[in-house]
């Protein structure tokens, strides 16, 4: 009996506690850096594309929501023809971030993408696309690979010596 | 003809304001528990949520009014009509101030009695008519709780009577005016109260709508309008405990300064709010806990606070 009444006098102690509850649309939490949320396409330094279409992120995607295809622009980079993910399906386990090579696909801290119909969760390139560098503001793929395009020769890259004549090697 | 009118006006007036004010403890009591849980509950439909009842009730009613296949329609139609009918009914007798009661009944105490043993009716016809196996046992748990716990709900106010000298309750709040019957009927005031939760069904004595083991208990089949009939009449129930607590026991109208309507609806509303407070706490017990509790400690509880009572008033008069 007495330790009925002393479990009412505690949950009754408990009204003046701080609540818990973030009024969510009014108060929003500060979401770390990290936070998996809507995925974007980034831009190197230089404002072109990162993404060079290996479809490494639509292999790894647990729920294939990663459609593109593979191109090749004017200057010999590949890139993707269309780039398309489907945020239906998206479980936002961030798999595909960790499996780019070029750091061109980020999850970002905003999860605020509600839609009234479902044909609006699909994104394309354009949408996916931002003009910024995101979590790797220095990194530039073309200028450390050593792959030749238009304006960058074999052995022009940064830490990259110029390329050996094999020949040359022979006794 | 004036007469006629003013009865009327109180009859209708009380109806209404019981409906109304057990609505809105629907709100009162989702708040205060968000508030013993350290969060707000609903308060985003119009000010601190108020209209939240409101737009529950308008989704309820739009519902599909469906009577399940195997069920038996006419009892099953019935027996949510019936809780709300006794509940309401018991509101007749109480005097929420001198001028506001709608019938002043000599055993106006045996009447509240007997329309809560009416209110297990709608629970049993409701599971029986059921046809379903959770409802069935819901309300076998629920008949046999509530006849178990009306025995002693009525002793226990039997005291009340003895010391009041009437069963009328106008009566009874008046002979109230020096002391509250809460302090020489502590016992009876304590055994009401745990037969009154009992009674209504709340938690901890839940038992016939255990969610966690029996669906929903008695109104497992239930959906739409009929639904909503079970749900207000459990707040209406707990509305017309309050009130009865109220009145026999904490000086029903009576208080200084403040009109007397407003000192009834303020110490029922302590009362709705330890209601919560025990909802928000007490864990279930088991069934045989629960009748244990209520034949072996209860009722001899009672009967010794009726025989104490009677020694005192026959020894000393009242």
């Amino acid at each position: 009996m007495l330790s009925i009444l002393r479990t009412l006098w505690v949950t009754f102690r408990h009204s003046f506690n701080r609540k818990v509850t973030v009024l969510y649309p009014e108060k929003k939490r500060r979401l770390p850096p990290r936070w998996r949320g809507r995925i974007v396409l980034t831009r190197d330094p230089d404002g072109e594309e990162r993404c060079v279409a290996c479809h490494l992120c639509s292999a790894v995607c647990p729920v294939s929501c990663i459609a593109l295809q593979a191109g090749v622009d004017e200057k010999g980079r590949r890139k993707p023809d269309f780039f398309r993910i489907n945020f239906s399906r998206c479980i936002y386990c961030g798999l595909c971030e960790e499996a780019c090579p070029t750091f061109a696909i980020q999850l970002t801290p905003d999860y605020e993408m509600a839609e009234y119909d479902r044909a609006n969760l699909v994104y394309e390139k354009e949408d996916l696309l931002i003009s910024g560098t995101g979590k790797y503001p220095g990194y530039n793929f073309y200028r450390v690979s050593g792959l030749e395009i238009s304006g960058k020769g074999k052995g022009e890259a940064e830490n990259e010596r110029p390329p050996v004549d094999v020949r040359s090697l022979l006794p | 003809m004036s007469g006629l009118v003013i009865a009327l006006v109180v009859i209708v007036g009380v109806l209404f304001g019981a409906l109304l004010f057990a609505a809105g403890i629907i709100w009162v009591e989702r708040r205060v528990l968000g508030v013993f849980q350290e969060r707000y509950g609903p308060n985003r439909a119009g000010p601190f949520g108020v209209l939240q009842v409101v737009a529950d009730m308008l989704k309820i009613f739009t519902k599909e009014n469906w009577i399940a296949p195997f069920a038996d329609k006419a009892i099953f139609v019935i027996a949510p009509a019936i809780i709300m009918i006794c509940t309401l009914a018991s509101f007749a007798i109480i005097p929420m101030a001198p001028a506001i009661l709608v019938s002043d009944l000599d055993i106006g105490l045996l009447y509240f009695l007997a329309m809560s043993s009416f209110a297990v009716y709608s629970v049993a016809l409701a599971g029986w008519a059921s046809n379903s196996k959770y409802s069935l046992l819901g309300s076998i748990r629920a008949v046999g709780q509530m006849v178990s716990y009306e025995v002693f709900m009525g002793l226990s106010l039997m005291g009340v009577v003895l010391q009041a000298g009437s069963f009328s309750m106008r009566d009874i709040v008046e002979a109230q005016r020096g002391l509250w019957f809460v302090v020489p009927q502590f016992v009876g005031f304590v055994v009401f109260f745990i037969a009154g939760l009992a009674e209504t069904r709340r938690i901890p004595f839940d038992l016939p709508e255990a969610e966690s083991e029996l669906v929903a208990g008695y109104h497992t089949e239930y959906s739409g309008f009929k639904f909503a009939m079970f749900y207000i009449g459990e707040y209406v129930g707990i509305t017309l405990i309050s009130m009865m607590v109220v009145t026999l026991f904490f000086g029903g109208w009576q208080g200084p300064v403040l009109p007397p309507l407003v000192w009834f609806l303020l110490k029922t509303l302590a009362f709705i709010g330890l209601f919560i407070l025990i909802r928000a706490a007490l864990p279930r017990p088991r069934y045989d806990q629960l009748l244990t509790f209520g034949w072996k400690l209860m009722l001899p509880l009672a009967l010794l606070n009726l025989a104490v009572t009677g020694a005192v008033v026959l020894a000393v008069g009242r």
